[in-house]
């Protein structure tokens, strides 16, 4: 029973982030602008790659690896909003203008 | 492609990639080496040489079709060649026969540690691995050779003011950073010490410690980088981590065995094979992680170089301009 249970949220887990990375792609392609389309993946890569590692997690609840994944999730949590930052901030030191609504 | 910043990240990212093929061939060892190296210094080397000769590719005077089509003959031979070999997994391919079996059935007794990997790069094959030593050795003297040069104290003095005004817009990367070196620093120790029980070793190590320092040097500004790694230190390290190789090396000459057999180091043979290894991956360490402190010090010092006598040229042309 509690190992149904653990696999089936462990998927769950897996799938949202297998949809967010996806969501994340199209959105790199569909957006506009430089801007939205690196909040579309800087968003969607951090929640993506949590949900993945948690999802990892449930798979194998004890031992060393959950502590591993732990420490990788907190890494990313770090870095990835960083990065993302990096990239607008460099955006808008190179004068890359939004493209606004034109209404 | 003229623009050199999207090579230069296709670069990284083709590296990342032979990165995740060697994990799924298992050669976690080789995997580790190429993403720290392959992916990560190596394109952040590249990078900063890009902001010394500029982002866009000069266009060029010579059709590139006769270079196409060496590569294509080139590679075609190469591919032609590669018919007569074993196929891949082939049991009975000679690398399979010759001295693989000798490593796997035997590295536990003669040299006693889990990771086959280190023990054959490290003690079997130490004299190769003290020849990739020697040329990362090479390559940052030669470095220092060509771009070293004797900085003034006050061009330091100007250069610090200019810096901290210039660096109040990493706010958030340098608190980021602030709390990340620490764990970036506490990881390539463990990479080092690690080596010989899982995939690490010293050239991992070495590349991430020095990264570390490198994004330092990014964030806070050259001269306070240079403040905290002081450059003859740097280089006396780079020195000291090939002697060590080598001192290890014949330690073992002057005890009686061939250079750089680990067992003569200990009156234990295994115990002296820990011993060894465990000296050479530090001597690797502290080489690997200094070399690439150094090259990207001196590009920095150059750029910055560059920058001074392009301001001061501006200045003279402006002072002209007043005159006439």
């Amino acid at each position: 029973m509690m190992d149904t249970l653990m696999n089936i949220s462990s998927t769950l887990f897996l799938l949202t982030g297998s949809f967010l990375c996806i969501s994340g792609g199209v959105g790199i392609l569909r957006f506009p602008d430089f801007y939205t389309r690196m909040h579309a993946v800087g968003v969607t890569d951090t929640s993506a790659t949590a949900m993945i590692l948690i999802g990892l997690m449930l798979q194998n609840p004890d031992g060393l690896v959950v502590i591993k994944l732990i420490i990788i999730l907190l890494m990313t949590l770090f870095i990835s909003p960083t990065a993302s930052h990096a990239l607008a901030r460099a955006a808008i030191h190179n004068n890359h203008k939004p493209v606004l609504d034109k209404t | 492609m003229k623009d050199l910043l999207a090579v230069v990240m296709l670069a990284g990212i083709y590296g990342l990639l032979s990165a995740s093929f060697f994990v799924t061939m298992d050669a976690v060892d080789v995997a580790f080496t190429e993403a720290s190296v392959g992916a990560g210094i190596s394109t952040l080397l590249m990078l900063v040489t890009i902001t010394m000769t500029g982002r866009s590719e000069h266009p060029t005077r010579h059709k590139p079709v006769l270079a196409l089509a060496v590569v294509v003959i080139t590679g075609g031979l190469l591919i032609y060649g590669t018919l007569d070999m074993p196929h891949f997994g082939y049991a009975e391919a000679p690398v399979h026969t010759h001295v693989a079996p000798h490593y796997i059935n035997d590295s536990m007794q003669e040299i006693g540690i889990p990771n086959i990997v280190t023990s054959v790069l490290a003690s079997y094959r130490g004299f190769d691995t003290f020849g990739e030593v020697v040329v990362i050795f090479t390559a940052g003297m030669g470095i220092l050779a060509l771009l070293s040069m004797v900085r003034r104290r006050e061009d330091s003095a100007s250069s610090d003011s200019l810096n901290d005004s210039m660096h109040e817009q990493y706010l958030v990367l340098r608190i980021v950073t602030k709390i990340l070196i620490p764990f970036i620093l506490l990881f390539a120790l463990y990479v080092q010490f690690h080596g010989d029980y899982g995939p690490g070793g010293g050239f991992q190590a070495g590349v991430i410690f020095a990264a570390a320092i490198i994004l330092y040097a990014m964030l806070f500004g050259m001269s306070t980088a240079r403040r905290v790694i002081n450059q003859s230190y740097i280089r006396f390290f780079a020195a000291i981590g090939v002697l060590l190789y080598g001192c290890v090396g014949v330690v073992s000459l002057l005890n009686g065995k061939n250079f750089l057999d680990y067992s003569a180091l200990s009156a234990d043979p295994v115990a002296g094979q820990h011993l060894g290894i465990l000296l050479i991956e530090l001597g690797v360490g502290f080489t690997v992680a200094s070399v690439m402190v150094i090259i990207f010090f001196n590009f920095e010092g150059r750029r910055e170089k560059l920058q001074s006598q392009e301001n001061k040229n501006n200045e003279n042309n402006n002072k002209g301009n007043k005159k006439t």
